[in-house]
């Protein structure tokens, strides 16, 4: 049991976060078992107590002198105690008392915390200083001190205690709403209404405080298993009302005085504390789990988060590898530096697996780029992670071969996997700045990439010289002032800056393939074009090989050398850049170019793909692409589509390229 | 440099400027006694049925015109007028009438709904909170989710079960309910993907068409402001830097940080892109040698006003 | 930095203020006459008036706590009205068993829920449901219960572990141990669940991040990610959580303390509630306060040292 200030806590993790509807919220809670056992286990007490003089046994005082001290047998449900009282019905009147008090707590912090906290919440300024400087000062109250003062003040009155529980209490909660509606109040909807024209009052009820609900409810769950082991414990010391009348709290204090010879005692009254207690903190549990959900889905997507690879979103079916005829050569190709063939990834537990990236082959030789083009959920990232694998917790690579100059990498135990990643293969990742440790300097973490490097080939590097070759990788990615940067923490740098820094890691390493992924979505067009343009000097001077993930037709037609275009978990396209600039040979490759605004006709509408994506579960057997394009036919559904060889070097995953050559002299052929 | 709107882009197509905003500048407060500039002598012009791009990097304070415009920053100096009203810092009460004529649409169609209310209540809301019965309110939002893309019955789903581009098209139909003069559009499309940006961007030109919308159209990706607007103001550091028929501006780019701007964008045509990554190459050298001290700031950036000999002059 | 701590340390003024001005105001409108209270029942009216114009009980509530304040910054907290002795004294007596309890309590969560948090969070699997059951047990079963069932099981039973009393640790540091462990362990429970579950959902958390990927794509050993990286940055909120069960082992001491009988300061407060010895209760309530804010203050050190974004800010 903890006591008051302890529910800060309780709150924290979901402040930040967003809540949803209430009905949301008691719907998210009938959905779990364990929510709804809580539930009705709660409202089982609840309602008995309330009603125990109709269904208690016995009198709660009357002594049966016949049964002192019994367990529990037919007459008396759970025993008697040593005075021959009927425990159960002591129970159920002590029930009343108990929980009474919790309601009461209960009642007095969200009258006063729930207002309190929208206003400092959402008129902020000064009203909301000084209540914040009020809830600092309360927070740090002795809460116990003040309820045993309050105890002797109104003659062991614990409805006055419990009032005060709950305004002491009402700090912590008023927290928890005010960071909520501080998160709510950032959101773009609440501009909107705004705009519309609604006043603060308006705003406040109908568009913040159903999202703060959720939090509330965390928040008030567990604040009720705190009161109820405060009032407990109150009554246990003998501070609430005086013997005989029954309590909780009490009665674990009469069980305890006879521990030695009726140790049973304790099972009742202590459990039927403790399984409230539980009770209150699960839903707790619950609704935080189902609200922190929620939120992720309502709004933890940013315009940065959005371009990361498939969602795992859950499909019933096995993973079936339904396109067999698309390696591009029989085999890894031990020519290439990368070889990757027939690579298949599923999201999500075996009975419930997934395919976001299916039969996916191409090689990558040394120093050239390569560009792997697609939207968001086109697998694009998820591919890019597995050759490095690594891909998080619930994403597995299901099939296929991964191959690094002729040697098998995909199925290697972590510790071989640390030989290839860095020195072999390094990795850029899309966001700057939380790619980079925001507690260790650049220096520092620069340094350790540099040491475990050396480590790997049994080489011992001095932190000294560690640190002077990080500084000698700053210097090289064309970063002003080295050595300032090297004692500078993450958060005191620009974007580009970290981004920059980024690249100094993964060269310190001297890989032969640098996996970019968005190197540059999040950064401004002119930095852009300086981190493409040292990219390009690094794979000048390094002779690296690089391969670029991302969605920007203008990146890949300024850096690559070759273009594998993904479409929902597919290549549909691969060819040298120049030849998918001019003539696409795939729909989806065309229509996406053409859906460029840099190519569009002044006043005519953007030749525009319609309808979306389709998710990882909606995927149909035959041409993914099918249901979006205008050159589909029945035959594109009939049967997965083969990757067909059109001319030299080049494949397209349609049955109908003819139609898109001028001549359509070429004919496609099946690539093995 | 700091070219006035031209008055003559109104009176030759013989409308009146519908918004026209004058030295503005808003500061916020940064801690306690520090503030800063985020707009700095601002001042454009938007006529009845014309789209403004403000173009600029993050920083350059064009989120910050537009949230001014709507009330939702401080006008710390200079005038906002709407239609011949003045709207600077009024006050919520007075500020109401002008709600129905003037909306927005924000970048973010993760956060601009509330995922707590269905569809069908977003789009209702204005025009309840503007005194209609909801009889009158609940057709108007079926009727316009059908005129955005949507079914009628998508009225009654969450924000949560739509996708990114349906949600976008949801936010241009809330917009819309009070038949609004002129919508502010804060990154409409940046946060999504190519295929469906274009869909939205043809909606948004069909709507302006079908409404007679005026747009203020704020974006950091070149090429999408291009293909919309009719006349385009480029901002820097707070201010407006170059400004212009869309043409005039991509085409013969008078300031050094436009032209940086437009060079530094990657056009898809390696063919071109090769050429124009050259000369932006060739200039980058050519500016190093002139000014000795390191012209070029913190990521190359092109230090504020700068100016390149007789490139300033008007053409 | 420094800064920072000063600040803290002037916000805590007013709070011991507006502490002790609450327990006065609360504790005068105790009913019942203190001085009757100390001389019994059986007292002369005469002696009992005489006692009150001693003890200042005849005027107004307001002149006798500046008159107590006054006394504080003498470091004199008055007398205790049932025993005589200066609170100070008494207060010096039981504080070092009550600050025993905490800080013993505190550091065993500390080291048993980040070990078991980060366990469960690398292992997760049957680990993780340990550490979940056990956060269960540990919220959901009250203290007193805890501590009346250990007696039961360990002094009673058992007879590992003495059932009540203290040694100080300047007598003997074995029997003190020994005598602090079941109420260490009563006290402990709840803490040993909270810092476990923060810990598992702070490292998992932190091994989402891009930048444990940048490590693991660098090809930093696993063992370096976890302990360095992991760790390092799962501390800053787990480092509050601490501090938060500080304080809340602070307030469940008066449950402990009285089941074990020990003579610490959360006993001392309940026989002085029971007694309407109002200085002790001041006292106590003093005595609490500052040490609230001491941990505080500790967490916002730990804070500044942890994140470099507050050290540099």
């Amino acid at each position: 049991m903890t006591i008051a200030t302890s529910t800060e806590n309780s709150a924290g993790p979901s402040a930040g976060g967003a809540g949803a509807a209430p009905a949301g919220v008691i719907h998210a809670i009938l959905r779990t078992p364990v929510g709804l056992a809580c539930l009705i286990y709660l409202a089982i007490v609840v309602v008995a107590c309330a009603i125990a003089p109709w269904i208690a046994p016995h009198d709660p005082l009357f002594q049966d002198l016949h049964a002192i001290g019994k367990g529990p047998n037919a007459a008396h449900l759970l025993g008697t105690d040593m005075l021959g009282r009927d425990v159960l019905s002591r129970l159920l009147y002590g029930g009343a008392y108990s929980l009474g008090g919790v309601l009461t707590a209960v009642v007095v912090l969200l009258i006063v915390a729930v207002p309190f906290g929208l206003l400092a919440g959402y008129a902020g300024g000064r009203v909301d200083r000084v209540i914040s400087r009020v809830i600092d000062v309360a927070m740090s109250i002795p809460v116990i001190i003040i309820l045993l003062a309050v105890l002797t003040i109104f003659n062991r009155n614990m409805t006055a205690a419990m009032i005060v529980f709950g305004l002491l209490g009402s700090s912590g909660l008023i927290r928890v709403v005010r960071g909520n509606v501080l998160s709510v109040r950032e959101e773009l909807y609440i501009d909107a209404a705004r705009v519309i024209g609604l006043g603060p009052a308006q705003i406040a009820v109908r568009h913040v405080l159903p999202r703060t609900s959720g939090a509330i409810i965390v928040h008030v769950s567990i604040f009720a298993a705190i009161s109820l082991g405060v009032q407990t414990g109150l009554s246990y010391l003998g501070l609430g009302v005086p013997p005989p009348a029954p309590t909780w709290g009490g009665m674990v204090g009469d069980a305890a005085t006879v521990i030695q010879t009726n140790p049973w005692l304790l099972v009742p009254s202590g459990g039927v504390i403790a399984i409230t207690v539980l009770a209150f903190g699960l839903l707790g549990d619950v609704v935080r789990d189902a609200t922190s959900e929620r939120a992720k889905t309502a709004t933890g997507r940013t315009r940065l988060a959005r371009r990361r690879g498939a969602t795992a979103d859950q499909k019933p079916a096995a993973a079936v590898v339904r396109d067999a005829t698309a390696a591009l050569l029989e085999g890894p190709n031990s020519a290439a530096l990368l070889s990757v063939r027939g690579l298949t990834v599923a999201f999500g537990a075996d009975d419930a697996a997934t395919t976001v990236v299916e039969n996916v082959s191409f090689d990558i030789f040394r120093g050239e780029c390569v560009g792997l083009v697609g939207e968001s959920g086109s697998g694009k990232t998820v591919t890019a992670l597995s050759v490095l694998g690594l891909l998080k917790r619930v994403g597995r690579i299901t099939g296929g071969s991964v191959s690094l100059e002729g040697h098998e990498i995909s199925g290697l135990p972590e510790r071989e996997k640390r030989r290839f990643r860095g020195t072999e293969i390094a990795l850029i990742s899309q966001e700057p700045m939380v790619a980079l440790d925001p507690s260790f300097t650049i220096g520092d973490q620069l340094a350790e990439v540099v040491r475990s490097h050396a480590r790997m080939k049994n080489k011992r590097v001095s932190r000294a010289a560690a640190r002077k070759r990080a500084v000698e990788l700053i210097t090289a990615v064309n970063i002003p002032d080295p050595e300032v940067v090297a004692k500078r923490y993450p958060h005191q740098i620009s974007g580009g800056q970290a981004q920059r820094v980024a690249i100094a890691a993964a060269i310190a390493g001297d890989p032969k393939l640098l996996i970019a992924d968005e190197p540059t979505t999040a950064l401004d067009v002119t930095v852009q074009a300086e981190i493409l343009d040292l990219l390009r000097s690094l794979q000048a001077k390094n002779g690296i090989a690089v391969l670029l993930v991302t969605h920007d037709w203008g990146v890949v037609a300024d850096l690559c050398d070759r273009a594998l275009v993904m479409y929902a978990g597919q290549i549909v396209e691969t060819a040298d850049i120049n030849r998918v600039f001019q003539l696409p040979l795939h729909p989806y490759t065309k229509a996406l170019l053409e859906a460029s605004p840099h190519l569009a006709v002044e006043g005519e509408p953007l030749p525009a793909i319609p309808g979306s994506v389709p998710r990882p579960k909606d995927w149909p057997t035959g041409c993914h692409f099918a249901a979006r394009c205008r050159f589909a036919t029945e035959d594109c559904l009939a049967a997965p589509v083969p990757l067909l060889k059109v001319g030299e070097e080049r494949a397209s995953r349609c049955i109908h390229t003819d139609q898109l050559m001028p001549e359509g002299r070429l004919v496609p052929e099946a690539v093995r | 440099m700091n070219r006035s709107p031209s008055p003559e882009a109104g009176s030759a197509t013989g409308t009146h400027p519908l918004l026209e905003i004058r030295d503005l500048a808003v500061e916020y407060r940064m801690g306690r006694k520090q503030t800063r500039r985020a707009v700095d002598g601002v001042s454009l012009t938007i006529h009845e049925g014309e789209t403004l791009g403000l173009v600029g990097e993050s920083g350059s304070g064009k989120t910050t015109i537009g949230r001014a415009v709507l009330g939702l920053a401080p006008v710390t100096e200079g005038s906002i007028c709407f239609d011949g009203h003045e709207l600077g810092n009024l006050g919520r009460k007075e500020r109401r009438e002008f709600s129905s004529s003037l909306q927005v649409v924000f970048q973010d169609p993760y956060s601009s709904l509330d995922p707590t209310k269905t569809i069908g209540y977003s789009l209702a809301e204005p025009l309840l909170s503007h005194g209609s019965d909801r009889a009158d309110a609940r057709r108007e939002a079926s009727a316009m989710l059908e005129r955005v893309g949507l079914r009628a019955e998508d009225g009654a789903r969450y924000p949560a079960t739509f996708s990114g581009g349906q949600r976008q098209r949801i936010a241009i139909a809330r917009a819309l309910m009070l038949r609004p003069r002129l919508v502010i559009c804060d990154e409409p499309v940046s946060a999504l993907d190519l295929s469906i940006q274009a869909q939205v961007l043809n909606l948004m030109t069909d709507l302006q068409k079908e409404f007679g919308l005026s747009y203020l159209f704020i974006a950091h990706d070149l090429t999408v402001v291009r293909h919309v607007s009719d006349r385009v103001a480029v901002l820097n550091k707070g201010q407006i830097i170059e400004e212009g028929t869309s043409r005039e501006v991509y085409e013969r780019p008078q300031h050094p940080y436009t032209r940086a701007l437009l060079a530094a964008a990657p056009v898809p045509d390696p063919a071109r892109q090769r050429q124009r990554r050259e000369a932006r190459h060739a200039e980058r050298a050519l500016r190093t040698a002139g000014t000795k001290s390191n012209a070029v700031g913190d990521e190359g950036r092109l230090p504020e006003r700068m100016t390149l000999g007789k490139a300033a002059n008007h053409s | 930095m420094t800064q920072l701590i000063l600040r803290r340390l002037l916000m805590s003024i007013p709070l011991l203020l507006v502490v002790s001005l609450v327990v006065f105001v609360l504790g005068s409108l105790v009913p019942g006459d203190p001085a009757q209270t100390i001389l019994g029942v059986d007292a002369t009216p005469d002696a009992v008036a005489a006692l009150r114009d001693k003890l200042g009980l005849d005027q107004p509530w307001y002149a006798q706590y500046f008159h107590w304040l006054s006394g504080v910054f003498h470091g004199d907290l008055g007398t205790s009205l049932y025993s005589g002795e200066p609170v100070v004294t008494t207060l010096a007596e039981r504080l070092p068993v009550t600050l025993s309890l905490v800080s013993l309590s505190t550091l065993f969560c500390m080291v048993v829920g980040i070990g078991f948090g980060m366990l469960s969070a690398v292992r997760g699997g049957f680990l993780g449901r340990v550490v979940d059951t056990l956060s269960l047990a540990g919220l959901a079963l009250p203290n007193f219960w805890v501590a009346v069932v250990l007696v039961t099981l360990f002094a009673v039973k058992l007879r590992v572990f003495p059932a009540t009393g203290y040694t100080p640790l300047m007598t003997s540091p074995f029997y003190w141990i020994v005598g602090l462990v079941l109420p260490v362990c009563a006290l402990s429970l709840a803490g040993i669940a909270t810092i476990a579950k923060q810990t598992r959902s702070a490292v998992l958390d932190v091994l989402d991040r891009d930048y444990v990927r940048t490590f693991r794509a660098s090809g930093v050993s696993e063992w370096s990610v976890l302990l360095k990286h992991a760790l390092r940055n799962a501390s800053i909120p787990v480092a509050s959580v601490i501090g938060i069960h500080a304080i809340a082992s602070l307030d469940a001491t008066v449950f402990v303390e009285n089941v074990f009988v020990l003579p610490g300061m959360g006993s001392l407060a309940t026989q002085a509630t029971l007694d309407h010895d109002l200085p002790v209760i001041e006292g106590v309530a003093l005595y609490f306060t500052v040490i609230v804010i001491v941990v505080n203050l500790c967490v916002d050190i730990a804070y500044g040292l942890l994140n470099p974004k507050v050290r540099t800010a």
